[in-house]
């Protein structure tokens, strides 16, 4: 943890208040953002007992499975989910506009522009925690591959139509999450969690709750109270007032309400199965409706606060005004939906499995270099997240006190201005340590010379971006008396180096991965049938 | 019979059988691990000549800049004929000027320029860059435990077989965002290079070198028995053959007489009040710069089984720590003290150098927690086997109990190696040991 938010969490605690750390928003927030409140039955991984989704903060669709067991009933439930979020990314797969891309021209081998599609807006997908990441990832992973009736005629349980499709939107939604600055699908917690500083631990962070209570207190009541309330409170039926953010739900809901609830529903489905002549089946199908909406009713109750402040979360942070570098970041989003969808409509199989060799690699190197990029444009995007690097010696800021014109040795001497910059940070600098400073969006960078006394006056020699002639282009060397900020941080990436063709891999990764062997479903076991 | 353990002829032996696999086996690659100044640039040097000598063009990859311009550096002073090409990136000031005054080194940014050149050396990150037509049929990668199986990746398709060479015990390799995903696959690349290279090819042969030439007869069993357990080695010096003396008579001050206990015994430990402390920790800095200082004060002579006694002096010492932050803290108190030319540096950064005293500051020194970070064993190895004489370690007491309070918590992926000795007991041991040699001192 660095030291200014050590700092802000003092403050918190003292104040009874989350302190900002941002002054700006440094994620993309859509217009229509879908918002996904997922809850999973215990016990069994990945088993959906029901939502809350939708783009309407006052009328959402309410998604339960009565019986979660029931592979039929889950089938179903991802089958309605399929229908409410994929005409939703279907929404920002058509309008386009022409954007142009680096790619190398298979003939010639040379880099070459081309003209492709670039979708106008992307989709964005907002779960209330980390968890429910997890979840969106679990759920991609176990649909992804199923066959419909279609694909497989002679699959045994075949899978509702648009489902796999399903998986496939929700696996890329839940890889890209991992991209370090990416808002395709964003947790609650952890983007309230990046523009407020609470009193209570990251850990305890994660409750959507207490994190809100921490953020905006009701009246009259210290964050710390409001939060503790959150996490403990129960009603007179022993149930919690501000339930879990799920996807897990509290063991209390589970034992007092829903277990009976979900008895009842299969004693009703078995008591219509036995039913022996129309009226009875009428009566009973009446007890199995009212035992279905009773289920109904409680994932409602659980998943409404949950909902509601999702949507709170939302109206804080739209407070906030976006960061200059965000769009930039969002770009990135958006060519990588428009990506998936080309690889969807040219019929491409899903996600593998696990990545190969080259595939993994090359994801972690784009990872790391946009979490670089994250963390420089952060910086440069706010001044409170630019003061707490300046607080731990990776930037410092200050009032230039003298310029002197020098130039470089050389056939053509160029220019290389020594500035004198005042300041009271302590940046950690070393013998011709470079720092940069962003000159109308590009950074502009020079090297430490000394440092005078005593450590208030940094020296630095100018290197760049000063133009081509003699004299430096007007405007581009810092004059006395400006106010300048220096970081020791480069504020962009250089691409890394072109990884070999995943059929080239080399004999150190175990060579090339070769054709993937359509892997046989696991056997049927007597648990797998209830 | 007692055979006596001759160690010349033992890293004799051990780097005949190296290069007969490299020169004449049939494998495509050969795994070294050194521990500890073993002698493992020398052995790299000696296997590129050898190679060059048969008329096989060379590759080399190291990790670091440092790391290259070094090796260069040993090419040309054992075999200044030898053509050798330095690759280079296209930066400001890509190289060390001593490269200048070589005239069969040439340097170029580009492979090409480079090119029927009998060895070649660059960096893993330009190699990457580097295309090829007709791979090197030899390649060296120094360094290859702290080379990322990904770097690894980029450049295993410029060659068709390699020696690998490092030192399984120092730091592995890091990744600034979580690589969870993909822990336990065989080419996690986020994992050491050599990891992945056996995990794909466990048949390769795999030879270890025995002898640790750099650390004295007092450091080499510890860090041995406390890193190196299953791979013991030895030091190739005796207990008396290294002896660090001092003209100025010590002052009777807590730095002065740890300084005195690590002459006599090979490692002092100056402990100072328990208490939880900033990374920075002023007190502890100061205590640092102030042993340092001393050091260079009271004359020091080193004496070892090099002919002459060495003048301890500034170049031949360093401080090492955990965090930059702290070693930008101790570099402003040494200069404060009028310390300028002293090594100060992070455990990453003094990977593969040599020293005659090191000075430490414990990577737990007044810490409230145990993170896996400050845990990591190759961090404290690092900092425990840089030096010829002695080591200071400057730490905050209660340690042993913030070990104690903090067990491994890392979760367990499946699939994954487990690495023996973990942080916690490596450190443990190294805590127990450096006890003996402990000096409080309230400042």
């Amino acid at each position: 943890m660095s030291l200014i938010s050590t700092l802000a969490r003092l403050e918190a605690v003292s104040t009874g208040r989350a302190q900002p750390a941002a002054t700006v928003r440094h994620r993309h927030l859509g217009d229509r953002p879908l918002v996904f409140v997922p809850l999973i039955t215990a016990g069994e991984a990945g088993a959906p007992l029901g939502a809350l989704v939708g783009t309407d903060r006052d009328a959402p669709r309410l998604l339960a499975v009565p019986q979660p067991r029931d592979r039929d009933l889950r089938f179903a439930f991802l089958a309605e989910l399929a229908d409410i979020v994929l005409p939703y990314v279907d929404g920002y797969a058509e309008t386009v506009e022409a954007a142009e891309r680096t790619e190398t021209d298979p003939e010639t081998g040379k880099r070459v522009k081309v003209e492709v599609d670039l979708c106008a807006d992307a989709p964005q997908l907002i779960v209330p925690s980390r968890a429910g990441i997890d979840l969106v990832r679990l759920l991609g992973r176990s649909m992804r591959f199923r066959r419909t009736a279609e694909q497989d005629p002679e699959a045994p349980y075949p899978a509702p139509p648009r489902v796999p499709l399903l998986g496939r939107w929700l696996t890329h939604f839940g890889e890209r999450a991992r991209v370090p600055g990416s808002s395709l699908l964003l947790a609650m917690t952890d983007v309230l969690g990046r523009h407020w500083v609470t009193g209570q631990s990251t850990l305890e962070d994660q409750h959507l709750g207490a994190l809100l209570a921490w953020i905006d207190p009701p009246e009259g009541v210290t964050g710390a109270e409001a939060a503790l309330r959150a996490e403990l409170e129960r009603d007179e039926q022993g149930q919690l007032t501000c339930p879990p953010a799920g996807p897990a739900t509290d063991p209390a809901f589970d034992n007092k309400l829903l277990a009976p609830a979900i008895e009842r529903y299969d004693r009703a489905r078995t008591a219509l199965a036995a039913a022996e002549d129309g009226l009875e089946a009428d009566d009973r199908l009446g007890a199995l409706t009212a035992a279905e909406r009773e289920i109904r009713d409680l994932v409602l109750s659980r998943t409404r606060p949950t909902w509601d402040a999702v949507w709170r979360g939302l109206d804080l942070l739209r407070e906030l005004p976006e960061g200059a570098r965000v769009e930039e970041r969002w770009t990135r989003d958006r060519w990588s939906f428009t990506g998936h969808r080309d690889r969807v409509l040219a019929g491409e199989p899903p996600q593998p499995r696990r990545d190969d060799a080259v595939t993994a690699a090359n994801k972690l190197a784009t990872r790391e270099r946009e979490q670089a990029r994250l963390e420089a444009q952060e910086a440069l995007d706010d001044p409170l997240v630019m003061a707490g690097r300046r607080l731990s010696g990776e930037a410092f800021a200050g009032e230039v006190t003298d310029v002197v014109m020098a130039y470089s040795d050389g056939k053509r001497p160029s220019p290389r201005p020594l500035v004198t910059v005042r300041t009271d940070d302590r940046p950690q600098l070393g013998e011709r340590t470079k720092v940069y400073r962003s000159l109308g969006g590009k950074p502009q960078s020079a090297e430490f010379v000394a440092a005078e006394e005593d450590g208030a006056c940094v020296v630095l020699r100018v290197l760049d971006k000063m133009g081509r002639g003699k004299e430096p282009e007007p405007g581009s060397v810092p004059e006395k008396g400006d106010r300048v900020c220096f970081t020791l941080f480069e504020h962009e990436q250089r691409g890394g180096a072109k990884l070999p063709d995943p059929e080239e891999t080399p004999w150190t990764h175990g060579g090339p991965p070769g054709e993937a062997a359509l892997e046989a479903a696991d056997p049927v076991t007597e648990e797998d049938v209830l | 019979m007692t055979t006596v353990f001759d160690p010349s002829a033992a890293a004799a032996q051990a780097t005949d059988a190296i290069l007969r696999d490299t020169l004449h086996g049939t494998a495509r690659g050969v795994v070294v691990d050194s521990p500890p100044g073993a002698g493992k640039s020398t052995l790299v040097v000696r296997a590129a000549l050898e190679l060059a000598e048969a008329g096989h063009p060379l590759m080399v990859v190291a990790q670091t800049n440092a790391q290259v311009d070094d090796l260069v550096l040993r090419l040309a002073e054992k075999n200044p004929e030898l053509p050798v090409g330095r690759l280079h990136s296209s930066d400001a000031d890509p190289y060390d000027k001593a490269l200048d005054g070589l005239e069969n080194v040439r340097k170029s940014a580009k492979a090409a320029d480079l090119a029927g050149l009998s060895v070649v050396i660059s960096t893993a990150a330009k190699w990457a860059h580097v295309k090829v037509d007709e791979p090197w049929p030899y390649a060296i990668v120094d360094e290859a435990y702290q080379m990322r199986s990904d770097a690894l990746l980029a450049v295993a398709g410029l060659f068709e077989r390699a020696l690998f060479v490092g030192d399984p015990g120092q730091l592995d390799p890091f990744a600034i965002v979580g690589s969870e995903q993909w822990a336990g696959l065989a080419y996690d690349p986020s994992a050491s290079a050599v990891t992945t290279l056996l995990a794909h090819n466990p048949e390769l042969p795999q030879h270890r070198l025995p002898v640790s030439w750099r650390l004295p007869a007092s450091a080499a069993p510890l860090v041995s028995d406390a890193f190196y357990p299953y791979t013991p080695f030895r030091s190739g010096t005796g207990p008396g053959d290294r002896t660090l003396a001092f003209a100025v008579p010590s002052d009777g001050s807590g730095p002065d007489r740890v300084i005195d206990e690590a002459a006599a015994s090979g490692w002092g430990l100056l402990e100072l009040p328990a208490r939880h402390t900033p990374r920075t920790d002023p007190e502890a800095v100061r205590a640092v710069a102030t042993v340092v200082r001393r050091l260079l004060d009271r004359a020091g002579a080193a004496t070892s089984e090099l002919p002459a006694p060495s003048p301890l002096t500034a170049d031949r010492i360093a401080v090492g720590t955990a965090h930059r932050d702290q070693a930008a803290a101790v570099r402003a108190a040494l200069a404060g003290l009028g310390v300028t030319d002293v090594v100060v540096d992070t455990a990453n950064r003094l990977q593969g150098r040599e020293y005659d005293v090191t000075v430490v500051l414990h990577p737990l020194s007044g810490r409230p927690d145990a993170t896996a970070f400050h845990l990591e064993t190759g961090r404290l190895c690092v900092l425990a086997s840089r030096h010829r004489h002695a080591c200071i370690v400057v730490c905050r007491a209660g340690v042993t109990d913030l070990l104690d309070d903090y067990p491994s918590t890392e979760p367990v992926q499946l699939g994954t190696v487990v690495k023996f000795p973990d942080g916690w007991e490596a450190n443990h041991a190294v805590l127990a040991h450096l006890a003996e040699h402990r000096v409080t001192w309230r400042p």
